[in-house]
């Protein structure tokens, strides 16, 4: 059935984009499906799934090269990194990820990948370009998160179990420092200048802000809301808005995002959006920002300057990760 | 230098050295990318997948030996790379290459144990008989428990070793407690205070009586015995195993939310089978369930050839809306099912059954623990493996955020208000001040799914609903152990 959408539509959409050639195009978000192993693409002009593109199993983390050419899937239980054509949708590689890759980051140089693997402690690197591995750090058990800084010289990796942030240098790819942080980190954000990151503890409840000269926590943030018991308020996503005003963090099966002063970190009001809200994503302007529901299985569509959930769009099964082509 | 930088010494030293224990990872990764060893297949039993075994519980570990005294001290390595060589490799190349990895541990291994802090943590089982059973088609694995201290251990090592810790387990399992008694006086006198206990109630008690409570630290991991956590408590005694009260108290939530509320309850005539139906009735009480008619079970007859005669003229009574049983041995509970003479669920020892884990537990990351375990052990995870796990984990994060390891300070760690444990239940897991239970979400199972989770919705408590499983403080004559450790 997804298969026939996907091959009928996909000259369609193509004439589609021909004709449009010269008008401005509606940027998409694309939709990792955890349990239905696919891709949903979302207009973010008409706010509507376009279309369904099979992947490989279990899709997790994704993100676009930074030429937006292609597109990173990281499929885990096929142990491997798929590499797919944004114009065509096809799958035109893989890259030797190491096994169950779960989420990963590409480094400025648009070569370098730092992929977790989920099941090995390890972070593996890989050159993207000629899909050979560069690397492989020993890490804590469990690694999930991992973001390099803007600055191309620090990545960071979190080991749920171990409960710690790796700091791992990217000339030598050795760890440099180890942070411990509340129980299960899960998820790390840089600011623009790559001068403080944010990490979340889903079992924690906490997130915390480290400032990278000092590696010292600056604040360890704690959310509160009305009805929900404490220890379901799991941060997961946290996304930052490139003016440092706002950040975004996504707090599981509280099923609501909060919105934080990113610089007096004063939590300023918590969103209700699908249930068990992960992983977030700006769309290009940063005007918008698109929240994965994993259990209600849709995506919910907030408003940045209003501070609204403006609308929820169904996806398919256990939607985990998202990405914004412009 | 800070403890960090040693740290940095220590991950610098085994980046060179195959000797910790987090290394074999990265050495299976490198066998599995030379010799073409399939995903899945290196850290099995050769009986291949436990899943997709008819036998739920897997294989029981090739090594373990079910008489006498069994002492080692185990380091994860050897386990490990013996499995990871097992597979589709060639037997010549196996050979070779695990005794070329054992040169090189052997070599190397000095500088694994060059960590700050040893801790050294002792596991005691002592081995029960079992007695014949019916249901005996498919037997309990032999290193219940055990596996799961194993697990908790590598997990501690994967994290310690960026701290300069080094966790050590010493493994003792016996059919006689003097045995044990007196081995865990030889490693106290050697400076081994946290000790994990796989033992009954009775043997637990009388092993814990020979030490004064600041010298060790000790987990029970074996007794789901309520007296421990009703009236019989220890200053220093932490459970880590549910409470049959927090099992039943899970199953008759769940009863009460589906509204089954009259129950036969059948029970078996063993103690632990009273103690079960007891509990039950507990909470039948606590819930408002009602228990219309009681049964002893005393057929001496082989129920494996004759349930679906016996079993529906035994089960006619007053109308129920299910079957609660207490057997938990297992000796004819399994033929309750589709035999009763009302078409009405069965619960309890079997049928949907309430367990603090089992194979199917798989959300909230659980799935990454069951593999990591299935590697380790090569059969499927049980609530003892839990208890165990989470016991040695327990220790691992207190000592990782303290950096001390000695009993009394392990001891207020882990009663303290902010300790937490990510246990994969969905939410943090931690000590009952009051009797040192840990609290935890229990899981309904049936032998091939997860049916729900209890707490159920809806059953409200001031400071946490996990609180409405098991002795609440004011249904505890225990108190305050927290205070007792800070005196």
């Amino acid at each position: 059935m997804k298969k026939i959408t996907t091959r009928t539509l996909a000259p369609l959409l193509l004439s589609a984009c021909l004709a449009q050639m010269g008008t401005a195009q509606a940027s998409i978000a694309y939709v990792s499906n955890e349990k239905d192993d696919s891709l949903s693409l979302i207009d973010l002009d008409s706010l509507e799934v376009i279309e369904t593109i099979d992947v490989g199993q279990r899709p997790r983390g994704i993100t676009f090269s930074k030429d937006f050419s292609k597109l990173y899937i990281c499929a885990s239980d096929d142990d491997t990194v798929q590499i797919m054509d944004t114009t065509t949708h096809q799958i035109i590689g893989e890259l030797p990820s190491g096994e169950d890759p779960e989420q990963f980051s590409l480094h400025p140089d648009n070569r370098r990948l730092y992929i977790s693997n989920e099941d090995d402690a390890l972070v593996t690197v890989v050159d993207a370009q000629d899909a050979t591995v560069l690397a492989q750090i020993d890490v804590g058990v469990e690694p999930e998160g991992m973001a390099v800084s803007p600055r191309g010289d620090l990545a960071i990796n979190t080991s749920e179990t171990t409960s710690m942030l790796h700091w791992i240098d990217t000339e030598t790819h050795e760890l440099i420092h180890n942070t411990r942080v509340e129980q299960r980190p899960r998820h790390v954000e840089f600011n623009q200048d790559g001068s403080r990151f944010w990490a979340s503890s889903e079992i924690g409840g906490t997130v915390a802000v480290i400032d990278v000269d000092s590696k010292e926590i600056i604040k360890t943030l704690r959310f509160e809301i009305k009805g929900v018991h404490p220890d379901k308020v799991q941060p997961v996503g946290v996304k930052l808005t490139d003016d440092g005003k706002y950040a975004f963090v996504a707090l599981g099966p509280a099923n609501h995002v909060a919105v934080v002063d990113a610089q007096s970190f004063e939590v300023l009001d918590y969103l209700l959006v699908g249930r068990r809200v992960w992983h977030m994503e700006f769309d290009s302007k940063q005007q918008l920002l698109l929240t994965t529901n994993g259990i209600s299985g849709d995506v919910s569509v907030i408003d940045v300057d209003d501070l609204k959930v403006t609308k929820s769009i169904k996806v398919g099964r256990y939607p985990w990760g998202v990405a914004v082509k412009p | 230098m800070d403890v960090r930088q040693l740290a940095y010494n220590v991950v610098s030293l085994s980046m060179l050295g195959l000797g910790s224990i987090a290394r074999n990872s990265t050495r299976e990764v490198i066998y599995r990318y030379f010799l073409h060893i399939p995903r899945g297949q290196s850290g099995r039993n050769n009986n291949g997948e436990p899943a997709q075994n008819d036998n739920n519980n897997g294989e029981p570990a090739q090594n373990d030996n079910n008489t006498g005294c069994i002492m080692n001290s185990y380091t994860a390595h050897h386990r490990r790379v013996t499995h990871s060589l097992r597979g589709s490799t060639p037997a010549a190349l196996r050979f070779a290459l695990f005794w070329l990895s054992l040169l090189l541990m052997a070599g190397l291994s000095s500088q694994a144990f060059s960590a700050d802090l040893q801790i050294r943590i002792g596991y005691l089982e002592l081995i029960k008989e079992r007695p014949p059973l019916l249901s005996n088609v498919l037997p309990e694995p032999e290193d219940s428990g055990l596996q799961g201290a194993r697990l908790g251990l590598k997990d501690n090592n994967a994290g310690g070793r960026f701290l300069g810790q080094n966790f050590e387990l010493l493994e003792t399992r016996s059919q006689q407690l003097t045995e044990l008694i007196e081995q865990a006086r030889d490693w106290q006198n050697e400076g081994v205070e946290l000790l994990l206990l796989n033992m009954d109630a009775e043997a637990l008690l009388e092993l814990a009586g020979q030490f004064s409570p600041d010298q060790v630290l000790l987990f029970n991991v074996g007794s789901a015995e309520n007296a421990l956590r009703r009236g019989q408590c220890l200053p220093n005694l932490l459970h880590t195993l549910p409470s049959r009260a927090m099992l039943t108290d899970a199953l008759a939530q769940w009863m009460k939310a589906k509204r089954l509320t009259d129950w036969m309850l059948i029970e078996g005539a063993r103690p632990e089978d009273k103690a079960y139906a007891d509990s039950l009735r507990r909470s039948a009480k606590r819930f408002g369930a009602k228990i219309v008619e009681q049964k002893q079970w005393s057929f001496d007859t082989d129920l494996r050839r004759s349930a679906q005669r016996e079993v529906p003229l035994f089960t006619q009574g007053e109308d129920y809306d299910a079957v609660l049983v207490a057997d938990e041995l297992g000796d004819f509970g399994e033929f309750l099912l589709y035999n009763t003479w009302l078409p009405r669920p069965v619960a309890g020892t079997q049928g949907l059954k309430p367990v603090a884990w089992h194979r199917v537990v798989e959300q909230w990351g659980a799935a990454q623990l069951q593999k990591r375990f299935d590697k380790l052990a090569g059969r499927w995870m049980n609530s003892h493996d839990y208890a165990a796990w989470a016991a040695t984990r327990s220790i691992g994060e207190a000592v990782a955020s303290s950096g001390t390891a000695d009993a009394l300070s392990v001891r207020r760690q882990l009663l303290s208000e902010q300790f937490q444990l990510a246990g994969f239940k969905g939410r943090k897991l931690s000590y009952r001040s009051w009797n040192g239970q840990l609290r935890q979400p229990i899981a309904l199972v049936q032998p091939r799914a997860l049916v729900s989770q209890s707490p159920q919705e809806g059953f409200l408590h001031p400071v946490t609903e996990l609180d409405t499983l098991g002795f609440d403080h004011q249904e505890s004559q225990c108190r305050d152990l927290l205070a007792a450790a800070n005196h």
